[in-house]
């Protein structure tokens, strides 16, 4: 304890920065959803609850949380099958195996709005993925226009752009379960699947977690995607609760009410982190 | 029962060959596609006439070379000014967010203080925290002190904000780590806690500190939310920002030119990336998460 002043010192400008940056907004953001704060109309009274209630009755924002949840629910379990897939492949020895790590991960790398941009023409009607499926007898639909492809090809872009990161996550893990273990399972004449179902699993449950909280929480930040693959159309079909919050709030500038709306997301995020930390015991074999 | 289990276990770790091998590569041939398809497109379809960017059938390689988009680039926008803007504030939330995060990541790994773990998991919340959540408040104050169309709020904010706390995580991982021994000799030899961090565990933690000023730089570089909120002049606009703005005066975009415009953005940021890939995946699986 003798050092807590140098180590005080040398943790306060990420400890100010967080109370600047993170906690006075929330704070702040908390108080804003109970005013009707608009800088172009000048007005900011406080409102009490009327926020809220005019949430429940917004039919697009009943409308925007469902999508939100569509959007969750469709990339959560894709994003994460595929990289743990990917990274057992490529946890095996072969030769090549570093290219392909480093070419799953490229996107990552890649700006979200460089990579949504080039998407949004790839997914063209004319554009050259439904001509390479037409190539092979496929009559593509329009992607960003008929239901429910929008949907399913901003999922999809977003996979493919941030898989990489939950793929190098779940590697790391898998290279740290001791060889020890599947040799003496071997010995006690255990097949790969009971290997992977006994050793593997209960071994990166605890990476498994920590991915599955970072893949939620960012799956209700998606936002550029949005914006610029389908602008949240057609009609509200691809509307997510953050691009609603953003064009409430910087668009419209109706600060208030999409202050209520952030303090939803915000409630939304941290509800599903605690439930799933709580529910840890139950899957994750080693403690974090 | 003792040799087969040999044989297999010596399957396990040899490397794979004949049909098994053929099969995965195969298998991630195909997987690779969507990954490395965009990139190669952008690039190709930059240099192509804009008839034929959407014309059937897509051609790979374009028939005709047209250099010129790239120079309509630097014509329809202060382009030059944009990728300097993107630079400099990179280059100063990197500075920065490297230097706070590696000295908080030290101190709570290394140095017990009052309330830390407390204090960690608390930290811990900004990693789940929505930016849209917060930008609203943040940008109720810039506007208010004047500061909102500069770039101050678009590098406070990825410098000290939720960032910080993602930097100041990896670097804490990679200090518990660190082997004691070291810095309890160092302080049997009258080194004080701060001399013992810049003389003893800095020096040993180049890698760990490429790759976070690497994942900051690359975190500013990609930013778009926050300054398209915050900036309205096109002399101060970031390329996230610019990209999606090359359009004719009716507002359609001019494909060629924006994916010239892309391929600018992008191509830097590759090439380190191939260069260095080996360093950079190591890197993150280092300063990752073991446990």
């Amino acid at each position: 304890m003798r050092h807590w002043r140098t180590g005080l010192f040398m943790a306060a400008p990420v400890l100010l920065g967080f109370i600047f940056l993170v906690l006075y907004p929330v704070v702040s953001v908390i108080r804003d959803s109970f005013t009707s704060y608009n800088p172009l109309s000048g007005d900011a009274a406080f409102i009490g609850a009327d926020n809220y209630t005019r949430l429940i009755q917004d039919e697009t924002a009943i409308e925007v949380a469902k999508n939100t949840l569509i959007f969750a629910c469709i990339l959560v379990p894709v994003n994460m099958a595929l990289a743990l897939f990917l990274a057992i492949l490529l946890n095996l020895h072969f030769r090549g195996r570093t290219t392909f790590r480093a070419i799953f991960f490229s996107p990552v790398i890649v700006s979200t709005v460089a990579w949504t941009i080039v998407w949004k023409y790839i997914l063209q009607d004319d554009g050259p993925f439904n001509y390479f499926i037409g190539l092979a007898g496929v009559d593509g639909p329009n992607w960003l226009r008929d239901n429910p492809w929008p949907m399913i090809s901003v999922v999809m872009v977003q996979v493919f752009k941030n898989l990489g990161m939950n793929m190098i996550f779940f590697l790391a893990a898998l290279q740290g379960v001791p060889e020890e273990m599947y040799e003496s399972s071997e010995i006690d004449g255990a097949n790969r699947w009971q290997q992977f179902k006994k050793i593997t699993m209960p071994f990166i449950s605890p990476t498994i977690l920590l991915v599955a909280i970072l893949t939620i929480a960012g799956a209700f930040q998606v936002f550029a995607q949005v914006l610029l693959l389908t602008g949240g159309g057609p009609g509200l079909s691809t509307t997510v609760l953050s691009y609603y919050i953003f064009i409430n709030a910087f668009q419209i500038f109706d600060l208030g009410y999409a202050s209520a709306l952030a303090v939803c997301l915000f409630v939304f995020v941290m509800g599903l982190t605690v439930a799933q930390w709580q529910i840890r015991t139950r899957w994750v074999f080693r403690e974090v | 029962m003792r040799s087969k289990t040999n044989k297999r276990y010596a399957r396990r770790n040899s490397k794979l060959t004949g049909w098994r091998l053929f099969g995965i590569y195969s298998l991630l041939l195909v997987i690779s596609i969507p990954f490395i398809f965009p990139t190669w497109w952008m690039f190709t379809a930059s240099l192509k006439p804009i008839e034929e960017v959407f014309v059937f059938p897509a051609s790979l390689i374009p028939n005709d070379f047209q250099i010129s988009n790239y120079a309509e680039v630097f014509r329809l926008q202060p382009f030059l000014r944009q990728y300097w803007n993107s630079m400099f504030i990179a280059i100063l939330v990197t500075i920065i967010s490297v230097t706070i995060s590696t000295m908080g990541g030290y101190a709570f790994a290394r140095i017990s203080f009052k309330w830390r773990s407390k204090l960690f998991v608390v930290l811990l919340s900004a990693l789940l925290m929505p930016a849209e959540v917060t930008l609203i408040p943040i940008f109720r104050l810039m506007v208010k002190s004047g500061l909102s169309d500069s770039f101050f709020p678009i590098i406070l904010i990825p410098a000290f904000g939720a960032h910080a706390v993602v930097g100041l995580f990896l670097m804490r991982q990679f200090f518990l780590d660190f082997p004691a021994e070291l810095e309890e000799a160092a302080e049997i030899d009258g080194l004080s806690r701060w001399r013992v961090f810049t003389k003893i565990a800095l020096p040993l933690s180049g890698p760990a500190l490429a790759s976070l000023a690497i994942i900051s730089f690359l975190y500013s570089w990609n930013l778009f939310l926050e300054p398209l909120v915050f900036l309205t002049e096109p002399n101060k606009y970031t390329l996230p920002v610019v990209l999606p703005q090359f359009t004719d005066t009716y507002g359609a975009p001019i494909f060629n030119v924006q994916l010239a415009a892309t391929s600018l953005s992008v191509i830097p940021v590759m090439i380190v990336f191939i260069m260095a890939q080996r360093h950079f995946i190591r890197g993150i699986t280092m300063t990752g998460i073991k446990s």
